[in-house]
């Protein structure tokens, strides 16, 4: 416990200090949140949702607050991670660098969330903290304390934004441990559609924890396509929420590939909240060494007609687990649901573990849910086929491997994100 | 240019092939008939080097070398070719992709430039033209979701790429109508050539309805029971194998 005695201490200098200028609403947010961190605690391996992952490492390491950076790095350090000429924020250990930003301020509004709640608070207030609940999610509680800067996307109604949008998220090593907060707020109003890409990168292999949160709204009729791509150093803690809520007729895409961290825990939920919805989550985790990654991932049909896809494959290599909860939740009136789920894991060590859990809670009479979820080394009729054209065997494994993987990235609509990530899973292929 | 004497095979020490002789010369079309359990399908996978079966006794020679000693890969490289009764799913790797990487790697191991993308599309669309077929597996993903006709297709078209010097066909008819069985055997007999052999596996007649072979081979509790030419598969379609089997127990 000394641990979040710590962190509530932390909050209160935070709170007396730099965010003491906040409006009324958000200090409130905030206070009632640390509050609610404080009575919830940590969680332990003893709790259901979070059985296969213990976050022994993140308590008792020492963390401190990050702070503005005081050195930013050079713009060609980072134009690896760039997608191309569109707009986008850089974020430093968490906070808006607005060197290496172009905000855009007109129609569409993009710009660090501690800017907007000077220049648009009200336009924070209205969603902020709407979606990604936290009473019974500690680390979201934790975010929500702390919240002070991040990415804020608006998109007005009926306004289609083509290009991607892209949200970096930069590592870098200051000597100690730091932990940061990232808030994002992504509003895509009724009819309007925009993509965006968040990813989460290391410029060096330190110790560090990323507590992030992201809120993502499709209005009626709208379309929003959400990358998140989390390439965390091999010794970084890496917890976030992604919470997506659907208006009427809206779409959304959301993929998540996770490469990095020492451990990494993502809860993924979606909810279904008018008729005729349309939610795909795609995702990837390839991981290697001693790496842990857990994907909780949940989809709420909270409305008739909606429709639902989830794809996650694993690959799991050397030491590392892979962990896959994935719930679906149709609430009563859900009628005419539809709702697929799928998780394969693929060993590709002796050593490598996959948990897969499907989690199914239907409360509607007229709907169609399937899942399936495997777990297993590469299959040896495939490994046979392959080797009877002529591929030898370490090659016919590595295509074999690299097409598990690429069967998510086929899904992703942004080619140069795909090409990044391809390059990165046929790196490790070849190491 | 394939000689196989005294094969013995046991699969998970259940003795399946007793005994296997079989010539097959430069350019002959061989069939494999027999009832199911014979061991016409393990003779084939075991040609290709199916790591499940083990050859307690015997010899395989293809082009003077010890084909049994070579790897999967190896007999691929070195030109021999199994068209699987049961096509596999890769996924994530298109047809296109795969194929590919088919072809280099035997172009690799004969000293050849490797393909890139473009240069194998030419190589594939005079292939297709060849066989009178269109591209529409080449972007899916390997068998995945294809149709039994589509993935028996897909084999004969990985035959036609890969230009092998003998073809083990197991089973090809085993679940297509009609029209899909004209289609792959029309492109199969196309694909014949002076310096191609194949040897063709298949319980029924149907398929050698449509590919007229120069020695059909009766295979009945893993023995070569009767051979001859083309006139012994109609016998066997009137009389079917009892006949044959009674013999083999006799003798």
């Amino acid at each position: 416990m000394v641990a979040v005695e710590k962190l509530v201490q932390t909050y209160r200098a935070f709170a007396a200090n730099g965010a003491s200028g906040a409006p009324a609403w958000l200090r409130e947010l905030r206070d009632g949140a640390i509050a609610r961190f404080d009575a919830l605690g940590f969680p332990t391996t003893k709790q259901e949702a979070w059985r296969f992952t213990s976050v022994a490492a993140i308590t008792e390491t020492e963390f401190t607050l990050a702070h503005p950076a005081s050195r930013i790095p050079h713009l060609d350090v980072i134009k690896p991670f760039l997608l191309g000429d569109g707009p986008r924020l850089v974020f430093v250990n968490g906070f808006l660098a607005r060197s290496l930003s172009t905000p855009l301020l007109d129609g569409v509004r993009l710009d660090g969330l501690a800017q907007t709640l000077v220049d648009a608070p009200d336009l924070v207030h209205r969603h902020l903290g709407k979606y990604a609940a936290f009473a019974d999610r500690p680390f979201a509680a934790l975010n929500t304390a702390f919240v002070h800067d991040g990415a804020f996307v608006h998109v007005p109604a009926r306004t289609v934004f083509e290009q991607p949008i892209q949200l970096l998220f930069l590592a870098v090593p200051t000597g100690t441990p730091l932990v940061c907060h990232p808030r994002n707020l992504i509003v895509v109003e009724r009819e309007a559609r925009a993509s965006v890409v968040e990813t989460y990168v290391a410029l060096d292999e330190g110790v560090y924890w990323t507590n992030a949160v992201t809120e993502v709204v499709a209005g009626d009729g709208a379309r929003v396509d959400c990358y998140r791509v989390q390439r965390e150093s091999d010794r970084a803690f890496h917890v976030a929420v992604t919470d997506v809520h659907q208006g009427r007729d809206s779409i959304a895409n959301v993929h998540a590939v996770s490469f990095g961290a020492a451990l990494a825990r993502h809860d993924l939920r979606g909810t279904l909240a008018g008729p005729g919805g349309y939610l795909i989550l795609n995702g990837l985790y390839a991981l290697t060494g001693d790496q842990h990654a857990d994907h909780h991932t949940a989809i709420d049909h909270a409305a008739p007609h909606c429709e639902s896809h989830e794809y996650f494959n694993g690959v799991l290599d050397d030491r590392s687990r892979g962990v896959f909860n994935g719930r679906i939740i149709v609430r009563p009136g859900a009628q005419k649901t539809d709702s697929k789920q799928t998780n394969n894991n693929l060993l590709l060590s002796r050593d490598a573990h996959a948990d897969s859990q499907p989690q199914l809670e239907i409360y509607a009479d007229d709907v169609k849910c399937t899942h399936g979820s495997t777990v297993g080394p590469l299959d040896p009729k495939a490994l046979f086929y392959l080797e009877s054209r002529g591929i030898g065997e370490v090659e016919a494994r590595r295509l074999m491997t690299y097409g598990f993987a690429s069967e998510i990235l086929n899904r992703m609509d942004i080619a140069p994100l795909r090409e990044q990530l391809d390059k990165i899973v046929r790196a490790r292929l070849a190491e | 240019m394939l000689e196989i004497k005294g094969l013995r095979v046991s699969v998970a020490g259940t003795e399946i092939l007793r005994g296997i002789d079989l010539s097959v010369r430069t350019g002959e079309v061989h069939a494999i008939r027999g009832p199911n359990g014979s061991g016409k399908s393990t003779l084939a996978q075991v040609l290709a080097g199916h790591p499940a079966y083990t050859v307690t006794a015997g010899s395989a020679t293809y082009d003077g070398k010890d084909l049994l000693a070579l790897k999967p890969e190896e007999r691929a490289r070195e030109g021999v070719f199994l068209a699987f009764q049961y096509p596999v799913e890769i996924r994530g790797i298109t047809n296109s992709y795969f194929l590919r990487s088919a072809v280099n790697a035997v172009r690799k191991h004969r000293g050849q430039e490797e393909l890139d993308p473009m240069d194998f599309l030419q190589v594939l669309e005079a292939k297709l033209k060849a066989i009178g077929w269109d591209d529409t597996l080449m972007n899916r993903p390997v068998n995945e979701g294809f149709s039994g006709g589509e993935k028996k297709r897909n084999e004969i078209l990985q035959l036609a790429v890969l230009e092998p010097r003998l073809a083990l066909l197991d089973e090809t008819d085993s679940g297509l109508d009609i029209d899909a069985l004209k289609t792959v055997a029309n492109a199969v007999n196309k694909l014949r050539a002076p310096d191609r052999s194949f040897v063709i596996v298949t319980h029924y007649q149907r398929l050698l309805n449509f590919i007229t072979p120069d020695v059909v081979h009766v295979l009945a509790d893993g023995r070569i029971v009767k051979s001859g030419g083309p006139e012994l598969a109609h016998e066997l379609e009137a009389k079917g194998y009892d006949w044959l089997r009674t013999g083999a127990m006799v003798s």
